[in-house]
């Protein structure tokens, strides 16, 4: 049936048409997590005009929570949703389950759609089987955030920072050293962009196709080098992202840039660092490097119960141009559609961010990340490096030998 | 199961075979207990069994129940011979259990038999300080103490700077601020944070054993001749010994599952190289963060077994002699 409302929403492409909807009520329910869950509620009443006869439930819990009781409802195959959102971090694990709709099959055929939608964002939901296991609602193209005024005292340039990581470690030296604040939170941060750029085709971050990790390869070397080198420097602050003591270092000026996906803007503003408007600025990441910080996914589980209404408002909220840049003004959730993303709302200057239109620069950044392959041992791998980095960073362990033992004891872990 | 009527069945015996007859009045007491037994079906017993099959599986859980593969005892063998990590929580558990835990028992006997001594009107009210920490909730402790202990802001810090300051304190006070999240500090923050949450209950427990001893044994004692330390060492210990080990257990039992403290003053990861992880978290990270809950079992019924051999051993030092 055709709906005879105002063209509020432009539906894209007959999508709307397409998944025609029976006459009788239905209602799907939709698992989330804050501050995603807003983007649901803000999208429930535009899809309710246009679909009068779908009723929608939302139920939210708190991140771990969430995808605690995702990973429950899929090992028991009860109480499943319709409709699940699933964070970056565990698009790789819930994907290789194969407990997830095959999108790319029909009655979905998802990939028609892969070329509205940035070119990284498929490849994080498709597993090794190349099934589309969640359609990509937003993604996190990285920024470096500085803080313009610190920088200005130590007669530091953007392009100083940006120029190379080299370069990067030379301007913390001067930025610690005229105003006493920690050019970085953690060294670490640095070791997690560089193993994450320049990957050969079809390597991911940790391990290659056939699962064998990788963590010995000059890519971690270097990242280990780097990282080393911006402790030896004094120029991290040693502290852990979402810490007290990392909000407190931005509320006190003792922390001079971060890096971190884009939507970071949106926490500085509302919470970490109300005080600093107009301070921050956004820069890309240094040494040319592109890479992506979480991101969240839409899909249906098989054992869901209403499988075409759930598909029908995962298009609603992934590939309706207003909706997405209806997200993107509520909570600053970058859209994954390209129609989305050239639109003009991203030429509006960001006043938080002294007038910048940062939002340009944060989709430059979006065309050129590359997709990186992900694996259900990830976070496994994560834990494992990093425990090794610490020992280098705060023990002097030697580089090689600690990537040797990480490269052992990941072998030990995964027991694929 | 039906059997078909024979002849001898069918036919009536006059032997006195009174079969229970089941209404509602026979059957009410057991109505009225079912809540519990159901509850502790479902919420008890079941989760126990399924955590033992578990520990012989190896089990991505969002794969569903269908991907449970058998592995036999391939989990155990793995964290017993394998498991650098778990061994060293082990460790960990180990260190903080004895450090935090001994210390409780050395303060709060003495401090018990002060507060039952020289407290005769406000005994109440100071127990009852002492007590707070107890029923405080253990996040909102830990996230208060990884504020005191911040290296930047905290306020360990500022007082030992402040101290550095003056003459004497600073020859052996440090000039820069101390990282508590270092590897070295990490075992002894939490130690302390454990050791002064728990410190008061067993004040508590022990004072309230103190309080049955009859007035006149120390009117007898004094009369001797007793000081109060001889009173202490000779009268209250010997009675105090069954609630001594009934202390002394339930500090074995809580400290070898610690988790919530070192969970959150680690911020989740157990700190640099892993100094502040405990058993019981190993356990959580290896299910929820690895999703390998086969591992993770194993591991629960490997802390079980520990547990239980601790307590016996504690059972053997300081449980009651037959003969008394």
């Amino acid at each position: 049936m055709k709906n005879m409302i105002k063209p509020l929403l432009f539906a894209v492409a007959g999508l709307l048409a397409a998944g025609a909807q029976a006459q009788t009520k239905v209602t799907i329910t939709v698992a989330s997590f804050p501050d995603l869950d807003r983007g649901v509620k803000a999208a429930i009443p535009l899809y309710q005009k246009l679909n009068p006869n779908v009723e929608i439930k939302l139920a939210s819990l708190a991140y771990p929570d969430h995808h605690t009781a995702m990973t429950t409802a899929l090992a028991t195959g009860a109480n499943l949703p319709d409709v699940m959102a699933v964070d970056n971090d565990f698009i790789g694990k819930f994907a290789e389950s194969g407990g997830l709709e095959d999108l790319s099959k029909a009655p979905y055929n998802a990939m028609q759609y892969r070329a509205k939608v940035s070119k990284f964002s498929y490849p994080q939901a498709m597993s090794g089987t190349g099934a589309l296991n969640a359609m990509p609602v937003d993604i996190g193209p990285g920024a470096l955030f500085y803080r313009k005024d610190l920088l200005d005292k130590a007669g530091v340039s953007e392009a100083d920072l940006t120029k190379s990581w080299e370069s990067f470690i030379e301007s913390g030296k001067k930025v610690k050293a005229a105003t006493g604040a920690y050019m970085l939170g953690n060294a670490v941060d640095i070791k997690d962009i560089y193993i994450r750029s320049g990957l050969k085709d079809g390597e991911g971050v940790y391990f290659d196709k056939k699962g064998q990790p990788l963590v010995t390869s000059a890519r971690f070397v270097k990242a280990f080098e780097l990282a080393k080198a911006a402790r030896t420097a004094g120029i991290d602050g040693k502290i852990g992202a979402w810490s007290n003591e990392w909000t407190e270092g931005f509320k006190r000026d003792r922390i001079a840039s971060q890096m971190m996906g884009a939507w970071l803007a949106g926490h500085l503003n509302n919470w970490l660092a109300k005080e600093s408007a107009g301070k921050w600025r956004s820069a890309q990441l240094p040494n040319n490097s592109f890479g992506y910080w979480g991101g969240s996914f839409y899909a249906i589980p098989k054992k869901a119960a209403n499988k075409a209404a759930a598909w029908d408002f995962i298009k609603f909220l992934t590939l309706n141009k207003d909706m997405q840049l209806e997200a993107f003004r509520k909570l600053d959730a970058f859209p994954s559609l390209i129609e989305a993303q050239n639109d003009a709302f991203l030429d509006q200057p960001i006043e938080y961010l002294g007038g910048q239109k940062a939002r340009q620069q944060w989709k430059v950044a979006a065309d050129k990340i590359q997709a990186i392959a992900v694996d259900k041992y990830d976070p496994v791998a994560r834990e494992v490096v990093n425990a090794e980095l610490e020992k280098v960073l705060e023990q002097n362990k030697d580089i090689k030998a600690a990537l040797a033992d990480a490269q052992a004891a990941l072998k030990k872990r995964v027991r694929r | 199961m039906s059997k078909p009527l024979t002849p001898e069945a069918s036919s009536v015996t006059p032997t006195v075979q009174r079969r229970k007859r089941w209404n509602l009045r026979t059957l009410a007491p057991y109505l009225f207990i079912s809540p519990f037994f159901v509850i502790f079906l479902v919420f008890g017993l079941f989760p126990l069994l399924f955590s033992v099959y578990l520990s012989f599986h190896r089990w991505e859980p969002a794969a569903g129940l269908a991907a449970m593969n058998f592995v036999g005892i391939e989990n155990y063998t793995y964290i017993l011979f394998d498991d650098d990590w778990f061994h060293k929580s082990l460790y960990n558990t180990g260190w903080m259990a004895i450090v935090s835990g001994v210390p409780q028992h050395l303060v709060a006997l003495p401090l018990a038999f002060f507060l039952h001594m020289a407290f005769r009107r406000w005994r109440n009210a100071v127990v009852g300080i002492y007590f707070l920490p107890f029923i405080t909730s253990s996040v909102a402790i830990s996230l208060v103490f990884s504020t005191l202990f911040s290296r930047d802001f905290g306020v360990v810090n500022a007082s030992i700077a402040a101290l550095q300051q003056l003459p004497v304190f600073n020859w052996f006070l440090p000039e820069q601020n101390i990282d508590w999240g270092q590897p070295q500090y990490t075992k002894w923050m939490i130690s302390f944070v454990v050791f002064w949450r728990y410190v008061g209950w067993n004040t508590v427990l022990y004072l309230s054993a103190m309080q049955t001893i009859p007035k006149d044994l120390f009117e007898a004692a004094t009369m001797d001749g007793a000081s109060r330390w001889q009173q202490f060492r000779h009268v209250v210990l010997p009675l105090l010994r069954p609630m001594i080990f009934f202390a002394v257990t339930l500090t074995i039992i809580g400290n070898l599952q610690l988790f919530e403290e070192p969970f959150i003053l680690t911020g989740g990861t157990g700190g640099i190289d892993q100094a502040g992880k405990t058993a019981a978290m190993h356990m959580y990270v290896t299910a929820f963060v690895d999703g390998d809950f086969g591992t993770a079992s194993a591991v629960a019924w490997a802390l079980f077994m520990l547990i239980a051999a601790m307590t016996w051993l504690n059972n053997k030092l300081l449980g009651q002699k037959e003969e008394k």
